[in-house]
Parts: structure tokens; sequence; C-alpha cells
């Protein structure tokens, strides 16, 4: 039965800003109506693997669905691509069950920790959003439990509002039970993979500008501790996967074998000092030296091209005790100079920030809180310093003047009464909010914190 | 909530009209617009500081609390949680007494062990119980120096302001785990409308240098913080 939850901490990945909820593992729609008949006055959310940074998978005092034992594949359809899964699965399963087949997850974040209930409340965005928009695009509907305990199928095409209200909607709709997701098909499991180094900023976004279209993903790491000359020097790495028929003759025997790395702990005594200005600078230094000028066509691997990072586990302690945010905007094209004035403030404070990663967007979505939109989006991991909450108000006032925004999933910090204005459609997404759930049942303290 | 960077979106003032709960409003409001709660008695001091808290950008509420009325506690944290989630609440009321006639009068004593005491730890009960089904807060006691070494001159006042330092150090070792945490500040001498008869001290501190200690000290997010480093000079 579902009231077997215990009283934990919880934060999300950032490791900040520790509230204390109920966590309660459920495996269906069954449990999730038991917490809903018997809950605590201070609401429901769900949680997925907890990769959002911040407090989105959180809720003070109340009770958190943690949704990971819902994890069945519940039909696949091999010749359209579209399987049928419960909404606790990660996409890490996904891919060790489906590569095999010839099936990539449509859209990856940067891990592959993620689980598709996260992927679509997220609305999430990988390497490849210039071609194929972002994850809840390739969702052909999906199952609600909402508040009231009715289960409703929403997609794009019916109850279209309420689905795209649900798509990056941050849980707060209702718990997805069960999606129908397009997978992508594939001839092997390697990518093609081009690598270009740029001395700075606006060469990197004039090539991109030029030729991303070239390419099926395309995601560019950048030094955010160059200043000067080489401000926004990088290294853009741009692929897609091959065909069989482009891999070497040993590999064509076995295209699609998929192995996801082996990961390797962080201890938990990193020393937190470790992180400054001077190794951050040496660790950019190396990386950029080491990456090839121009290199074409190199084979790699699936976790290597998609998900270095998960091959060191626990990554985010290295940050020490006091946590980390990552920040994460947008800005439309043709507001470069924004962007490149957020970079200089952000190289200029002297925050120690590897990690820093750029890419252009395509087209958005109608997801009254989905995150991309035409543009160009820069992310950076930030240790949390004194004065830190002063730098980022104020390139928050920069993006939003710019007509830009923040992502929901790793923000930890963003100030309510500018992050209203940098989501036009928020009212709609309260007005569809309310109407489903009108006693507030499904809040989180991300909810609390920008009164959603 | 209390943010991953220690910004905060409502503060409750318990003794909200004190020097050092207006001067802590203040240094929040420098920063961002926040939900303040003013909980003081209904006099003319509480309507200015309440008109400047809005001007300086707060969304002020204002609910009625005396330290003298034993019910008092219980229904101003009702009211102040009406509103919503409580993040940080400031414990900032207290008397000084008279030295010279706490030394002999016994009601004088015990109005001041109510005051400076007994309420404190009705209000710290109260607030660690709400914030407690809340999942998270922070309760940020003021104490004072006067009660880490009773002094001949005040033991009176030294003794309550132990006591109530004891009280909200056991608090926060009770909190443990339970996502609220306490933090106890111990300013020296600090220039306030309490103090301003008393002549000038030398090491005295004022109420914005104990402001930033306690938004520094939230931010830091421990449990406790001795006397503020800023208290110790200037
Ligand atoms: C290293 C790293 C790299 C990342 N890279 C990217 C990236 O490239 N692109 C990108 O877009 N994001 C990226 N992210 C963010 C991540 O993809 C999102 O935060 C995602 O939502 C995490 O999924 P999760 O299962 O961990 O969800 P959680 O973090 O547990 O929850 C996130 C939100 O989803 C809701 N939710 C979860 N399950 C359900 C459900 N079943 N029903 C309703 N609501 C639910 C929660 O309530 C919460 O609001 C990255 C994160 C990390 C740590």
């Amino acid at each position: 039965m579902a009231e077997s939850g215990s009283p934990v901490r919880l934060t999300g990945w950032g490791r900040t800003a520790a509230t204390r909820a109920t966590l309660i593992p459920v495996s269906g729609e069954d449990d999730v109506r038991a917490v809903l008949d018997g809950r605590s006055a201070r609401g429901v959310v769900a949680r997925g693997l907890a990769r959002s940074y911040g407090d989105a998978a959180q809720n003070a005092g109340g009770d958190v669905l943690d949704m990971t034992g819902a994890d069945r594949v519940l039909d696949v359809d091999l010749a359209t691509g579209e399987v049928e899964v419960e909404a606790g699965i990660s996409l890490d399963r996904l891919m060790t069950l489906f590569v095999p087949l010839g099936l990539f997850v449509p859209v990856t974040a940067g891990t592959r920790y993620v689980t598709v209930g996260g992927a679509i409340a997220a609305d999430i965005h990988g390497k490849n959003h210039h071609r194929a928009g972002s994850f809840a695009q390739h969702v052909a509907w999906l199952d609600l439990l909402l508040a009231d305990g009715t289960i409703r199928r929403v997609g794009p095409d019916q109850d279209a509002d309420l689905f795209w209200a649900t798509a990056g909607g941050m849980g707060l709709t209702g718990v997805i039970l069960r999606a129908r997701v397009r997978m992508k098909p594939i001839e092997s499991a390697q990518l093609l993979v081009d690598t270009d180094r740029t001395p700075d900023l606006d060469s990197l976004l004039s090539l991109l500008t030029g030729t991303d279209h070239l390419y099926d993903y395309s995601v560019a790491w950048i030094d955010c501790v160059a200043r000067g000359r080489r401000m926004g020097r990088s290294v853009l790495t741009r692929g897609r996967f091959a065909r069989r028929d482009e891999l070497p003759a040993r590999r064509r025997v076995d295209p699609l074998r998929y192995s996801s790395a082996v990961t390797v702990s962080v201890p938990d005594v990193f020393p937190p000092g470790l992180l400054n200005r001077a190794t951050v600078a040496a660790f950019n230094e190396l990386w950029y030296r080491r990456a090839p000028r121009q290199e074409r066509d190199r084979l790699q691997s699936i976790p290597r091209f998609f998900h270095p990072l998960d091959g060191v586990g626990d990554w985010n302690r290295v940050y020490g005790p006091r946590g980390f945010v990552q920040y994460q905007f947008t800005v439309p094209f043709g507001q470069e100079e924004a962007m490149r004035a957020a970079l200089e403030r952000i190289s200029d404070s002297g925050s120690a920030s590897f990690l820093a990663v750029l890419k252009r967007f395509g087209d958005g979505n109608p997801g009254m809180l989905s995150y991309p939109s035409p543009g160009w989006t820069l992310a950076l991991d930030v240790p949390v310093v004194a004065g830190l909450a002063g730098l980022l108000d104020g390139l928050d006032r920069l993006v939003v003047d710019a007509g830009g925004r923040i992502y929901l999933a790793k923000d930890s910090r963003v100030r309510p009464d500018l992050f209203e204005r940098m989501y036009p459609r928020l009212e709609a997404f309260r007005t569809v909010r309310t109407q489903v759930d009108p006693r507030g049942v499904f809040t989180s303290d991300l909810a609390r914190r920008l009164s959603l | 909530m209390i943010d991953a960077l220690g910004s905060v979106g409502s503060l409750l003032l318990v003794g909200g009209t004190s020097d050092i709960a207006v001067a802590t409003a203040h240094r929040y409001l420098a920063e961002r617009p926040l939900r303040v709660v003013v909980a003081a008695r209904d006099t003319p001091r509480r309507g200015e500081v309440a008109a400047d808290l809005t001007a300086a950008g707060a969304d002020v509420q204002v609910v009625d609390f005396d330290a003298d009325d034993p019910e008092s506690p219980a229904r101003m944290v009702a009211e102040a949680a009406a509103g919503g989630d409580i993040d940080v609440a400031v414990v900032a009321f207290g008397q000084l007494g008279d030295a010279d006639r706490l030394r002999t009068d016994s009601e004088a004593v015990a109005q001041i062990g109510h005051v400076n005491y007994v309420a404190p730890a009705v209000v710290g009960t109260e607030l660690a119980n709400r914030m407690r089904e809340q999942g998270h807060g922070v309760i940020v006691a003021l104490s004072s120096v006067a009660g880490e070494r009773v002094r001949a001159s005040n033991f009176v006042y030294g003794s309550t302001k132990a006591g109530m330092d004891a009280f909200y150090s056991g608090l926060a070792d009770s909190l443990a785990g339970t996502g609220v945490s306490v933090l106890v500040v111990r300013p020296g001498f600090v220039k306030s409308k309490m103090t301003a008869h008393l002549p000038d001290v030398p090491l005295s501190t004022t109420p914005e240098a104990v402001a930033d200690a306690i938004v520094t000290g939230v931010r830091r997010g421990g449990t406790r913080c001795g006397c503020p480093a800023p208290c110790a000079g200037s």
C-alpha cells in the first residue's frame, strides 16, 4: 500500500535548499490514488530521477511520489517505432532495451538518467533541438492522473490544452502515468562526429548560423574562464547517426551493439576548495587544447557523444556541501549582444564554471511553460559562493530585457517577478491548472517559490 | 521558499517594530521584493514601519502580537501563516529593563522574565510547530552577548537572555532533520532605540550590522552563529 512513505530531506541535483517531505514509492495508478485520498494538506508532486537541479521535485511538508518503480514497457510497435511505457522508466533503460532493435530515444538530455515523466514534465531538449524540437513533440499521447483521481488521455490532438500545459508543466497538472513515445530509427549505435575549435564567440555563432542545419546533433562547449579576445572560445561537436554501410567492416557485423559506460564515483570527501578559478582555468585550457582544431567523420559511441558526464557517477559532489546552481538561459536571435554581455559578466565575476554549454535552438512548441524558443541557449554550472545571488539576479534582468528566459528544470533561484515576464503563456497555464486542480493538490517547492 | 542562494520569499518579524527587525527587512528588500509580516502591538510605530516597508517594495501584512498576552503567540503565528509559508521568522522582541530596579523589584523581575524568556519560548514553540509542518523554514532568535556571560551590572536581563539562548539552542538540536533550522544571533551592545538612553560603549554595533549578520547566517544555512563578526567591531 502506498502509505509506506518515509520522511526524508530532499534536494535536486544541485544539492541546495533541502526540504523535508514524505517520499512514497508508487508503482501504478492505484498507489497514486491511495496517496491522493490520504494526502496531507501540503499536497503532492511526482519525482523521477531527481535530475532537475533545483526544487521542482520537492514538496516541503507534503507528499512526493517516487515514480521510478513504475518502469514497465507496455507495448512496442517496431513498424512505427512507437513504444508505450510507464512514466518512471529511464532513458537509460530505453536505450539499453531499444538501441539493439534499431530505435533511439527521440530526444535525450545531457544525462540519460532521467525518466520519461521527467522528460515530459520539463519538456527536455537535446542536441537535436534545431532539427527535432523537444521531447513532448515526440509524444503521441500520455495518461494523466488528475487531482480528482480520474485519468485523462491527452495529446497534441486530444485535449491539446491540457497536453501543452503538462508538457513543461513541471508536474503541476497531475501525475503522468504512461506515455506513447515515437522513437527514432537508427541503423547503427555509432555517430559520425565533426569537431571544430573556434577561437572566440563570434566565430562560433557564425559557424553555427551558417552550417547547423547540416547536422542532426550539435552543441558547443565554451570556455567561460577565457577573457578578452579569447572570450567564448569553444569546442563545437556536431554529428549524426552512422548508417550501417558507413561503419568499418568489423563493426558492420553487429552495428547496433550498445553498452553504457562503467561509472566511477567522486568520493564524498572531494575537497570543495579544489574548484577555483585556477584549477578550472587549467582544466579548460587542457580541454580546449586536447580537442582537434578540426576533425571530420570521427566515429563515437552513444555514451561518448551524448552522455560523457554519466561516466562519472555523482559528479555533483565535487562542488562540496554548499552545492551548486546551473544557470541556463536563452535569448532570441538578434540578441547576441545580450549573450555576450552575460558571458562577460560571468567570466569577469571569477565564478569558477566549467561545463558551459551553448546551443542554437530551433522553433518552440505550444507548451505553455516549455523552455526552448528560437535563439541561443547557454547553460553553466556555478558553485554557490558569496555574491552569486546578486550576479544572477543581474543576469536575469539582462535576459528578460532581451526577450529571453531561464529554464525551470535547472532553476533554483530566479526572482518570481522576473520569471512572470519570461513566460508570457504563464496565465494560460494557470487557467488550465485551475480547471483540472482547483484546490491546488499538486504543488511543489518550485511552485511555492515562484507562485506558479 | 528560501531559494538555493538564500534569498527569501517571506519574512515574519516578531517584534516587528524593533530596529533590528526593520533593518533585516530592508536588507532583504534591497535585493528583491518579498512578503513581510509585521507582528507587533497596535501602535503608531507599527503603522510607520508598515508604510516604510511597503514603500521599500514589500508586500506587507500586519498582525497583532502582544508578548504579555499568553494567547497571542499561537494566534499570531496562525495569522501570519494564513497568507502562505513563513520562510524566515525573526524573533526580535525583548526589554532591557532598569538594572537598578530589577535588583529589588520582584514584580519587575517576573515581568522581564516573561517578556524575555517565557514569551520567546512560547513563540519559538509555535513557530517550530508550524515550520515542522511546512517541512522548511529558519527561525532567527535575537539573543545577546549579555546572556553568554552574565554580568553583575545587569544580571537579571542577562539571565533572561541566557535562558532564551539556551531554549533556542536546544530547539535547534531538536529540529535536526526536519528541514527547519534555527539561527541564534548574539550581537554585542546594539545602538538602537532600546539602548538610546544609555551612554555610548566601545565595540558597539548597529542594527544594520546585525541585519547583515542575519542575512549572511541564513544564506550560509548553518544552525547557529555566535556573535556575528560585524558586531564585534565598527
Ligand atoms: C547532467 C545533467 C544534464 C542535463 N542535460 C539536460 C539537457 O541537455 N536538456 C534538458 O532539457 N535538460 C537537461 N537536464 C535536466 C533534466 O533533463 C530534467 O531536469 C529532467 O526533468 C529530469 O528528469 P527526472 O526524471 O530526473 O525528473 P525530476 O528531476 O525527478 O523531476 C523533474 C520534474 O518532472 C516532474 N515529474 C517527474 N516525473 C513525473 C511524472 N511521472 N508525472 C508528472 N510529473 C513528473 C517533477 O514533478 C518535476 O517537476 C540535465 C540534468 C543533468 C543533471
